[in-house]
């Protein structure tokens, strides 16, 4: 059996844990222990699923992609993560910790955040919540993703632009942590993906399994059976873990695609930081390292410590591609389909491509993580158009 | 086992002397002679920083002196081949984050130390219930593994937590991460406190002291205080060892008087 509980001591194989400042740690078991009460508590895990579908849109559909599986020679079907509101899986395991934050008596809540998606669904559920919000972003994707801070500054969120280290993701999570030792009372912190020390990993997977859930239950309506493999991007692995956890326990392949400046997974160095034990890029000393890719979203040098444990017994595999391959993916997708993906899933796409011919007549299931539209004005540039006027 | 960093602490305490540990940023310009000024103004023992990529329980004080560190090049290795040169006549322990050691592996980060001359080991992200496998190593080693205890942690966790340390107890006093504050935090003493009723080991407050005076009040119940950011300010500002030595001073002489 994978992807059910880890040990108490938050491991899943020999990787996860709690690896944070002794000040910390009583806030990461209030939050086990509350955790765990919820989502035992019939009221809010219904209360989770309402909000997600009159608020988020949940169900999202499956969709069968007529011309590119002709094209490709498999069929291949997309879960619409991308119609989901604020336009991203994202949303899934916001609305499940903001509404747990609330219950918990919390009144603020911090993130971090790359791409800046996270960030901007933090933001919506605080509103949502009436709750303050207080977001970090490196000050290099300040400058990338600068549509996004303006989003999350209308939705009332206070966005900081992190200027330490690298000034990307990995600093973001660093500043968040810091914010978060000296905020406790009143204050949760918002993780975005399935990293970080326990329970996060395991909560934000849990928010998440509705995505294989609904997937698991669409595919054998379309289909009859499970699809033969399974495919998501990973930045730090939280819309992969949501629709592998519905196929687990099926004889589906899983795949997680990184980028190949990111592969946290493909260069297998286990290692600790933010909280965790897992695959973690770093340099020969134990210094990590920045994730460069053209996506911001899938800039984070680790990856949750369950996809670690995935790959170390096998279960899930995680090759990477690389940029252009992705840049070839989004514009395919966009003009197949009519679906312009976001560069982080178009991540996922670009490997379906490149694997095709292995994949001849088989079924393919991808998470479309997230919708395109924040990329657009990045791929403007990337592919020397000029604006139309 | 009590090894020879928290036996230096003892018998300073014995003669009622409150006790005093400075944190200094290694790799950073000079560093050398900033802990040689320190030993030589009074402080009783050095904690050495080998600076790491991601400081998640230091302020903007000691990550920017640890960002300018590792921008010149230093590196795990370059701190502790320097550190075996530094004949201060105080023990001296190391203050890094838990992946420099967990990624050459527990054996060979606690014989880099011994080789250093190192005496105790302070590792902020690794707490008290990650911590056995590290302890067991280091105590084997005959590294000293001081715990951290915070104003968070419950009652039923710090008998043990203080158990399991060696050197001293390092009581964080507030919320938050290093840096000097405007006054003294008042979980400071109450943490020093709880520490003090289980535990007969050296308790030292550190994080948030920004002046002698708050050292003595801290003081009032811990047995001795750690100066970091405070310090490596002077670094920071250019003010070199000389500064150093006179900080250390001033809060040696505070502390002398009581
Ligand atoms: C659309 C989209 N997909 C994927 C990711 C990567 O995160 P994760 O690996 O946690 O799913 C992001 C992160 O910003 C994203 O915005």
């Amino acid at each position: 059996m994978v992807m059910i509980e880890p040990t108490p001591d938050g491991r899943f194989g020999e990787f996860g844990g709690r690896f944070v400042p002794e000040t910390l740690i009583p806030a990461c078991e209030e939050l086990e222990v509350a955790f765990r009460e919820a989502w035992a508590d019939p009221t809010f895990v219904d209360d989770f699923h309402r909000v997600l579908r009159d608020y988020g849109g949940r169900p999202s559909p499956l969709t069968e992609c007529f011309r590119l599986s002709k094209q490709l020679g498999c069929r291949v079907l997309l879960k619409r993560e991308d119609l989901n509101h604020t336009g991203s899986h994202k949303i899934n395991n916001v609305i499940g910790q903001a509404l747990l934050a609330q219950r918990m008596g919390k009144t603020r809540l911090v993130a971090e955040t790359g791409a800046g998606q996270h960030g901007v669904a933090t933001a919506t559920a605080a509103a949502l919540l009436d709750m303050d919000c207080k977001v970090y972003m490196g000050a290099v994707d300040v400058k990338r993703q600068s549509l996004n801070v303006f989003r999350m500054q209308l939705l009332g969120a206070e966005v900081e632009a992190v200027k330490s280290g690298s000034q990307t993701l990995k600093d973001a999570v660093n500043e968040a942590l810091r914010d978060w030792v000296a905020t406790l009372e009143g204050t949760h912190y918002c993780l975005g993906t399935v990293m970080g020390p326990h329970p996060y990993p395991w909560m934000v997977r849990t928010f998440h399994h509705v995505i294989g859930d609904e997937a698991n239950e669409q595919c054998l309506a379309l289909t009859g059976t499970d699809p033969d493999v399974v495919v998501a991007c990973i930045g730090g692995g939280s819309n992969a873990a949501g629709i592998f956890s519905g196929f687990a326990s099926s004889e589906s392949r899983l795949v997680g695609v990184e980028p190949a400046g990111g592969a946290a997974v493909g260069r297998g160095v286990p290692g600790v930081v933010h909280g965790m034990n897992s695959y973690l890029m770093q340099d020969e000393v134990g210094q990590v390292q920045e994730a460069k890719s053209i996506s911001a979203g899938l800039d984070y040098p680790g990856v949750g410590p369950e996809h670690a444990f995935l790959a170390s017994i096998g279960r899930a595999e995680y090759p990477s591609v690389n940029d252009q391959e992705v840049i070839e993916a989004f514009q395919l997708l966009s003009r197949t389909e009519g679906i312009i993906p976001a560069l982080e899933t178009a991540h996922a796409i670009a490997w379906v491509v490149r694997e095709a011919k292995n994949l001849q007549g088989q079924t393919v299931l991808i998470n479309l993580s997230g919708r395109g539209d924040k990329d657009v004005d990045q791929m403007m540039e990337i592919l020397n158009v000029d604006r139309v006027v | 086992m009590t090894g020879p960093f928290e036996e230096a602490l003892r018998e300073k305490r014995a003669l009622g002397k409150k006790l005093l540990v400075v944190y200094v940023t290694g790799g950073f310009e000079n560093w050398e002679a900033s802990v040689e000024a320190a030993a030589a103004a009074g402080a009783d023992a050095i904690e050495i920083g080998i600076p790491f990529s991601d400081p998640v329980m230091d302020g903007p004080v000691i990550q920017q002196a640890s960002q300018i560190a590792l921008d010149r090049g230093t590196t795990p290795l370059s701190v502790l081949q320097a550190a075996a040169d530094l004949d201060t006549g105080i023990p001296h322990a190391v203050m890094t984050y838990y992946n420099l050691a967990h990624n050459p592996g527990h054996e060979r980060f606690a014989a880099s130390l011994v080789r250093a001359g190192i005496s105790a080991a302070i590792l902020p992200d690794l707490p008290y219930v990650e911590s056995a496998p590290w302890r067991e190593v280091a105590a084997k080693a005959g590294i000293e593994t001081v715990m951290l205890a915070a104003p968070t942690t419950p009652d039923h966790r710090l008998g043990d937590l203080c158990a399991a340390a060696h050197g001293f107890v390092y009581a964080v006093g507030l919320l938050g991460v290093t840096g000097e504050r405007s006054a003294l935090a008042d979980t400071a003493t109450k943490i020093a406190a709880r520490c003090k009723a289980v535990t007969d080991k050296p308790v030292l407050v550190g994080v948030g002291i920004g002046s002698p005076a708050q050292a003595v009040e801290a003081c009032t119940v811990a047995d001795g205080v750690i100066i970091g950011s405070a310090l490596v300010r002077q670094m920071l500002d250019g003010h070199g060892a000389a500064g150093v030595g006179q900080l250390v001073s001033s809060y040696r002489a505070a502390l002398d008087e009581g």
